[in-house]
Parts: structure tokens; C-alpha cells; sequence
């Protein structure tokens, strides 16, 4: 269990966000914080949910509206501009390239991080009416997960030492 | 005794997520000796220890790998 070390503090984070670079800061400081015996609970909310599906080959960064997304490519860095993500395929080759930086940087992948907090006990919990909303079915979502809502996320939130929203 | 765990290549937080690992089969008293090639681990496995109790014996650098010694707490 998590939260028997020196700590035996908590954190709640609210995920909303779907991409795979926005992935990467809620699962780091998941698994980091449960890693120092800090108890961890994440709700996944709106877009936050794709970060659940069992497969998450579906994931790509949007050049659109990111002026800081600087790319190294040939030698240099390279900016998007907006026109770019219209393109079809952009988004795709853009994600392609990001997925083998990560590969090269010896960067965690998104599903091997998720088995990090599934293995180190992190209590996941899907939204309930994004689900409805989305008309998701909690099927396609890991087995490891509870379903719940506001009240739940609150009822956490509320015993929690560091909350974030993400 | 000493157990080595190899993290060098592997970027924040994997040298973190993998000692803690490798920390959980040790008994107290015990102690993990970290590879990394991550400069961020320095400050990282500071932190680390001082949350978590381990105790770090060393740190030390040589040829762009960083060496850690952790002893388990009780």
C-alpha cells in the first residue's frame, strides 16, 4: 500500500485532459507522489477519460493553439503554425515524432506509466456523466477503476493535503 | 548488502519509480545502490529520501553516471 510510509499524506488531481504530452504531468506526479508514500487519487473527467481506454494508441498532441510547441527537427526547433493542424495528418506526424522523442529520451510511455499507478494502488476514478455525456462505455476502460462523481472527487478532495487540477 | 539497480538512460520519474520498487524487496538496514544518467536525479533521490526516511549514504558523479546509495529505513 501507498500510504504507509513516513508521509502517509494525500493528493487528489482532477485530470481533464486527453493528449498525449497533457498525459504526462498527472501520471508523473501520481506515480512519483505514491513512490514517496503519498496516497493518490485521481478523477478522470471530461477528456481526461481517454486516458483509460485499454488501448491508448489513439493518443496524439495537437499542433492548434500551442505557439510554445517547439519541435527539435533537422537541427534545429520548429514551430507549428495553426494553418498546419488543418492539414490532415499533421496532428499524426506530429504525435509520431513526439512518440519516438520519447522513445530516444528514455521518457516513459503513457501505458507504461499507468501501469505504474496501477501497480503502486492508485485509486482511479472515471466520471459518470462524461461517460453518459460522451456516450462512453465503461467496458473499453481498464478493469482497475471505480466509477464516481463530484461528490465523490469532493469527498476526497476534502481529506487531501495537495489537491490539483490538471 | 547491496543490491544495484541499472536506471541509466531512463528519464524523471523512471529512476525514482524503479527505486522505490527495488527498495520495497529489501529489508531494513539494507542498501540499494541507483545508476543514472539523469542530472535531474540528483535533486530527485534527495528529495526522495528525505520524504521517504531511506537514508542517502552518496551521491556522487563519474563519466556522466550518477551514483546513489540508499539505505532502507526501518
Amino acid at each position: 500500500m501507498s500510504a504507509e510510509g513516513e508521509n502517509a499524506k494525500s493528493m487528489s488531481i482532477i485530470v481533464t485532459k486527453g493528449t498525449l504530452d497533457w498525459a504526462y504531468p498527472p501520471f508523473i506526479l501520481a506515480t512519483t507522489a505514491a513512490a514517496m508514500d503519498v496516497k493518490v487519487s485521481m478523477f478522470f473527467t471530461f477528456y481526461g477519460l481517454q486516458l483509460l481506454k485499454k488501448n491508448l494508441d489513439h493518443l496524439q498532441i495537437s499542433t492548434l493553439g500551442n505557439p510554445a510547441m517547439e519541435m527539435p527537427m533537422m537541427g534545429m526547433h520548429m514551430t507549428m503554425p495553426n494553418i498546419m493542424s488543418a492539414i490532415p495528418g499533421v496532428d499524426a506526424m506530429c504525435s509520431t515524432m513526439m512518440k519516438n522523442l520519447i522513445k530516444k529520451k528514455g521518457v516513459a510511455s503513457i501505458p507504461e506509466l499507468r501501469e505504474a499507478a496501477v501497480e503502486s494502488d492508485i485509486q482511479m476514478i472515471a466520471c459518470q456523466m462524461t461517460l453518459d455525456l460522451f456516450e462512453m462505455d465503461s467496458k473499453d476502460l481498464i478493469d482497475d477503476i471505480e466509477l464516481g462523481g463530484a461528490a465523490t472527487y469532493m469527498e476526497n478532495a476534502l481529506k487531501s493535503d495537495i489537491n490539483l487540477y490538471i | 548488502m547491496t543490491t544495484t539497480l541499472d536506471t541509466k538512460g531512463m528519464n524523471c520519474p523512471l529512476p525514482i519509480l524503479k527505486a522505490k520498487k527495488a527498495i520495497k524487496d529489501l529489508d531494513a538496514g539494507e542498501t540499494l545502490q541507483v545508476l543514472s544518467t539523469d542530472p535531474g536525479s540528483v535533486k530527485d533521490f534527495e528529495a526522495f529520501c528525505r520524504s521517504t526516511g531511506n537514508e542517502l549514504l552518496d551521491s556522487s558523479e563519474a563519466d556522466g553516471v550518477f551514483t546513489y546509495m540508499i539505505k532502507k529505513s526501518a
